[in-house]
């Protein structure tokens, strides 16, 4: 049985190499891929497009744009001389945000009247929007302390001291990084799985390998085993250009995280199975492994926590093997997660491997015509 | 064929200027490394309102020559003139005037019927009562107006086709060009076809038909044989078997001998060819015989178990006389006659009472497809070392009954025992018994030969020592040793077959499944593959053959013909065709049985 076992891998690999489809999606993609992500998405907000609406023109109100040109964040862009301007650099997306200084700001903070600055912003990407608030509202809050300290009037009475854990800079990819490591092992496992029965159905050879001596989990070990090869391949790939590339700290144990990255692979490569089960080509196939993928990763907590999600959502996403392993991969690298809470996560993602794979063996013989 | 009622009505028209004029036309493509000449110095005429066949082997150039035709491929050199154009020149007037229905129509399977002529007759700018007329009549001619609206993927390959016809003729061409359209269409279907075209034909549109059946090429006014890349012969064709007059014989012996008989006038070296047609043979002699020849050399013969008739030269015969008296050359034919019975087997092993034991037995199946029964309640048996022919229609039921028989569906009622075995529910070792060959030669395309082999062979159990020499013997036997490294879904469609079924029996089964396993093999190829399946018969081995390929089913020893989910009728091809024999037609073939056997049944029993 062995020899016959062996003999069927070798053919399920010859298979997904020769097939340039499934060469091409190993090894082109998840590279490109991995360094679009890495390098372009990012939640940090630099170079937000500025314009100054400065009615005053005095020292003080110079003082607190100068605090806005000196950031990183901000790019002024424009200076506006009438109110009129400020629907014209807005509503074609010249500026997200507009600086208003009243008229009588210097007049007012000199008085010691509470002077106002207006900050417009182009609420239509509303993420985006409350990150530049954020940032504005902290420069206004420097200024404030700094002109109180500097006529020689006491500091605000509570001062905030913020120190992050775990990644003391924010710096989102750290955040993202990681969480490639789940997405691309997902989507290339499962393309390769979701490929390989519905391409044999269409050419025929699946019946001609059901009237063999092999049995269905025979088959199901033939065609997972490929898939476990690259998935961890390419897994291990994507965490050493996280780890030596970008820089991304992994303090956790790293046999911890290969368990994961293995019940993860096994627990999709089941899914993508049984979805090439019950496809008769490999378009239906392809249509099938995305309608997966797609909610898979938006309900796995890669971008939004799953916290703010719906309780009904959130139930869905107990049966989403990327669930459990992104906070497995996310908690070795920043946190290095303790082996009690990996295995939290591990036995959930070792019982949808069970049930996927045993469903996908049963649909190679099941399913009809 | 003299004498035949379709004959009769093909007295050719007279001849006026030709249609299509070939002179000295080359193509050649790049294959990897390599070119092939696709067409090599072919000059060719096509006449007016007449029905032209093209026939060939595989990769002959057929449908090359059709491309070139109309206009879609320029020749290399050489000149084509189509209907006075030149097809390379005048390519859009050309298009317009000339219909061509390639062997995959582009049908859309998710449209309907009336859908996809109204997609093509948009195509073709046709509008207004034009359009509707034109529709009307296509609907009645090519009897689809009952099926306007079911959707082009789940018609019969037959209905496909028509409806790729109609929609080939939505603007009438002058002349239609139809490579292979009979390709995986039943007898009943086929005939129909052949009655749409021919009424074409009356209308005075000029047809040019490539197949590879060659009683269809016999029903044609003419004949273009071609043979990779030249024209080996061209003429009507009772000119080609008439020149055969005399070399052609039957040889009836006793039934249990009829494959050593086989074998042994085959080894004659005068023999060109010799099939079994039936309960007879077909021998073809050469040339250089003289006459009695057989008689005199052939040792059953000579004992009297045997006796010879004179019989006519069918097209066939001509056909294979002018392949075999071509020298061998790159497409590999062996020049050999083709494999046989290794050693003479004890044959068929009988039971002591002198009954054939029973290796598959088939009692009552039923299957239901939801409120469809696709199959109704099919009993049949099939001796050891039997071969067995399931024939039908598209869609009656036959590729459902041998699934079930494979085990790959199961049955809603009843049993299929193969070896006294149900394969739905035995031990995965039991499949180790049966060989499988599916219908579009199920290899992994992309590995090459020997890759192909090896799985195989691991698949079934072989390993080390036996699994390499099995390898080595089967590269030898068919041949496929030169290919041993190509990539089998490059090879010639004649040796994917060899490699198929190499595969298929690397593990000596007792059974045989083959589902329509000639389906679109030239002659010959399917002539040295039924010798190949003779010669495991003969061995011992049963074979169940499903196919609607009349020829293939004169090989079988019985055939059961399964209609609307039953099996209407069960016998030798012989008892078959007595059974039809009407005073209108005292011989009829095995179509004609099988046309005239639906043709009541429908009668007797109406849906």
């Amino acid at each position: 049985m062995w020899a016959r076992l062996v003999a069927l891998i070798a053919k399920e690999f010859l298979a997904v190499w020769k097939d340039r489809r499934s060469r091409a999606v190993i090894i082109g993609p998840p590279l490109i891929q991995l360094l679009i992500f890495g390098y372009a998405a990012t939640f940090d907000v630099n170079h937000v497009a500025t314009a100054i609406y400065d009615e005053d023109g005095g020292l003080a109100a110079r003082d607190l744009i100068a605090r806005f040109e000196g950031s990183p964040s901000f790019e002024i862009v424009a200076r506006l001389t009438r109110e009129a301007e400020i629907r014209q650099v807005i509503d074609p997306k010249r500026a997200i945000l507009v600086i208003h200084v009243g008229q009588t700001f210097s007049r007012d903070l000199l008085a010691r009247r509470p002077a106002r600055v207006q900050l417009i912003v182009d609420g239509r990407e509303s993420n985006t929007a409350l990150i530049i608030l954020g940032y504005a509202s902290r420069i206004v809050a420097d200024f404030n302390s700094d002109w109180l300290k500097a006529h020689g009037e006491i500091a605000p009475p509570a001062h905030l001291v913020v120190r992050s854990w775990f990644n003391p800079n924010l710096e989102s990819r750290w955040f993202i990084v990681p969480g490639i490591v789940a997405l691309l092992t997902l989507v290339v496992t499962m393309v390769v799985t979701a490929l390989t029965v519905a391409r044999e159905r269409e050419v025929g050879t699946f019946e001609q390998l059901l009237v063999t001596p092999f049995r269905p989990f025979e088959i199901l070990i033939g065609k997972a085993v490929p898939a476990l090869v690259i998935g961890l391949a390419e897994g291990t790939v994507i965490i050493a250009v996280g780890v030596f590339w970008f820089g991304v700290p992994l303090r956790g144990d790293l046999p911890l995280l290969y368990a994961g990255l293995f019940l993860y692979i096994l627990a999709v490569i089941g899914i993508g199975l049984m979805i090439s089960s019950v496809c008769r080509t490999q378009q239906q196939a392809i249509l099938g492994a995305f309608l997966f993928v797609v909610p898979a990763v938006i309900l796995s907590g890669f971008a939004t926590p799953i916290a703010n999600m719906p309780p009904l959502i959130q139930d869905l996403t107990l049966v989403n093997p990327m669930r459990y392993f992104l906070i497995i991969v996310r908690g070795t690298f920043l946190e290095g997660l303790s082996a009690g809470l990996v295995l939290e996560r591990l036995w959930p993602m070792a019982v949808i491997a069970a049930v996927s794979l045993s469903g996908a063996a049963w649909l190679f013989r099941h399913r009809l015509q | 064929m003299t004498g035949r009622p379709e004959a009769a009505a093909l007295e050719a028209p007279a001849a006026a200027a030709p249609v299509v004029a070939l002179r000295d036309v080359h193509k050649r493509f790049a294959a990897g490394s390599r070119t092939v000449e696709a067409l090599d110095g072919l000059s060719a005429e096509i006449g007016a309102a007449r029905i032209t066949g093209l026939v060939g082997p595989d990769g002959a150039g057929k449908t090359t020559l059709m491309r070139l035709v109309t206009g879609l491929l320029a020749p290399d050199s050489g000149s084509i003139r189509v209907l006075g154009l030149d097809a390379a020149a005048e390519t859009r007037a050309v298009q317009a005037s000339v219909g061509y229905m390639p062997q995959r129509f582009g049908l859309y399977e998710d449209l309907s019927v009336a859908e996809n002529l109204e997609l093509y007759a948009d195509l073709q700018g046709l509008a207004g009562a034009e359009r509707r007329e034109r529709f009307e009549r296509l609907m009645a001619f090519t009897g689809l107006g009952p099926f306007r609206t079911r959707l082009a993927g789940r018609l019969s390959g037959g209905m496909k086709q028509k409806l790729g016809l109609a929609c080939t003729l939505v603007r009438p061409p002058r002349l239609l060009l139809l490579d292979e359209p009979s390709v995986g269409v039943d007898p009943v279907s086929r005939r129909e076809l052949w009655e749409i075209v021919r009424r074409l034909v009356g209308e005075g549109i000029s047809v040019l038909w490539a197949t590879a059946y060659l009683d269809e090429a016999e029903r044609c006014h003419e004949v273009l044989l071609l043979n990779e890349g030249r024209l080996l012969a061209a003429g009507p064709p009772s000119r080609f078997s008439a020149r055969l007059e005399g070399r052609t014989f039957a040889v009836r012996g006793e039934e249990a001998e009829r494959r050593t008989l086989l074998d042994e006038v085959r080894a004659l070296p005068q023999v060109v060819d010799a099939v079994v047609k039936g309960r007879d043979l077909r021998v073809l002699l050469s040339k250089q015989a003289e006459p009695g020849y057989l008689e005199s050399h052939c040792r059953t013969l000579q004992a009297g178990r045997a006796r010879v008739t004179g019989v006519d030269p069918l097209f066939e015969d001509a056909f294979v006389a002018l392949m075999k008296e071509q020298p061998a050359t790159s497409a590999g034919r062996p020049a050999r006659g083709g494999p046989s019975s290794r050693g003479a087997a004890p044959a068929r092993t009988k039971t002591a009472a002198g009954r054939p034991e029973a290796v598959i037995r088939v009692e009552g199946l039923i299957r239901r497809f939801g409120s469809f029964t696709a199959v109704d309640g099919i009993d049949f048996q099939v001796a050891r070392g039997e071969i067995f022919g399931l024939l039908g229609p598209n869609g009656a039921g036959k590729s459902t009954t041998f699934k079930m028989l494979c085990g790959l569906l199961p049955p809603s009622d009843g049993r299929a025992l193969v070896l006294g075995i149900d394969l739905r529910r035995a031990a995965a070792v039991a499949r180790g018994h049966i060989g499988y060959m599916a219908q579009k030669f199920s290899l992994y395309g992309n590995m090459s030969v020997l890759q192909n082999l090896r799985f195989f062979a691991s698949a079934y159990g072989l390993t080390g020592k036996a699994r390499q020499e099995r390898i080595e013997a089967a590269l030898e036997e068919f041949g496929l040793f030169a290919y041993r490294d190509a990539v089998s879904e490059t090879l010639p469609l004649g040796f994917k077959q060899r490699l198929a079924l190499a595969c298929a029996i690397m593990h000596d089964p007792g059974v045989l499944f083959l589902d329509e396993p000639t389906s679109g093999v030239d002659p010959l190829v399917r002539r040295e593959f039924w010798t190949r399946i003779d010669a495991m018969a003969e061995a011992g081995v049963s074979v169940l053959v499903t196919t609607h390929f009349m020829e293939e089913a004169e090989y079988c020893d019985r055939i059961g013909i399964i209609y609307r989910g039953k099996l209407v009728a069960a016998g030798t091809p012989e008892e078959l065709k007595a059974a039809h024999a009407t005073p209108q037609l005292p011989e009829p073939t095995l179509e004609d049985a099988f046309v005239d056997l639906i043709g009541r049944y429908d009668s007797e029993h109406p849906r």
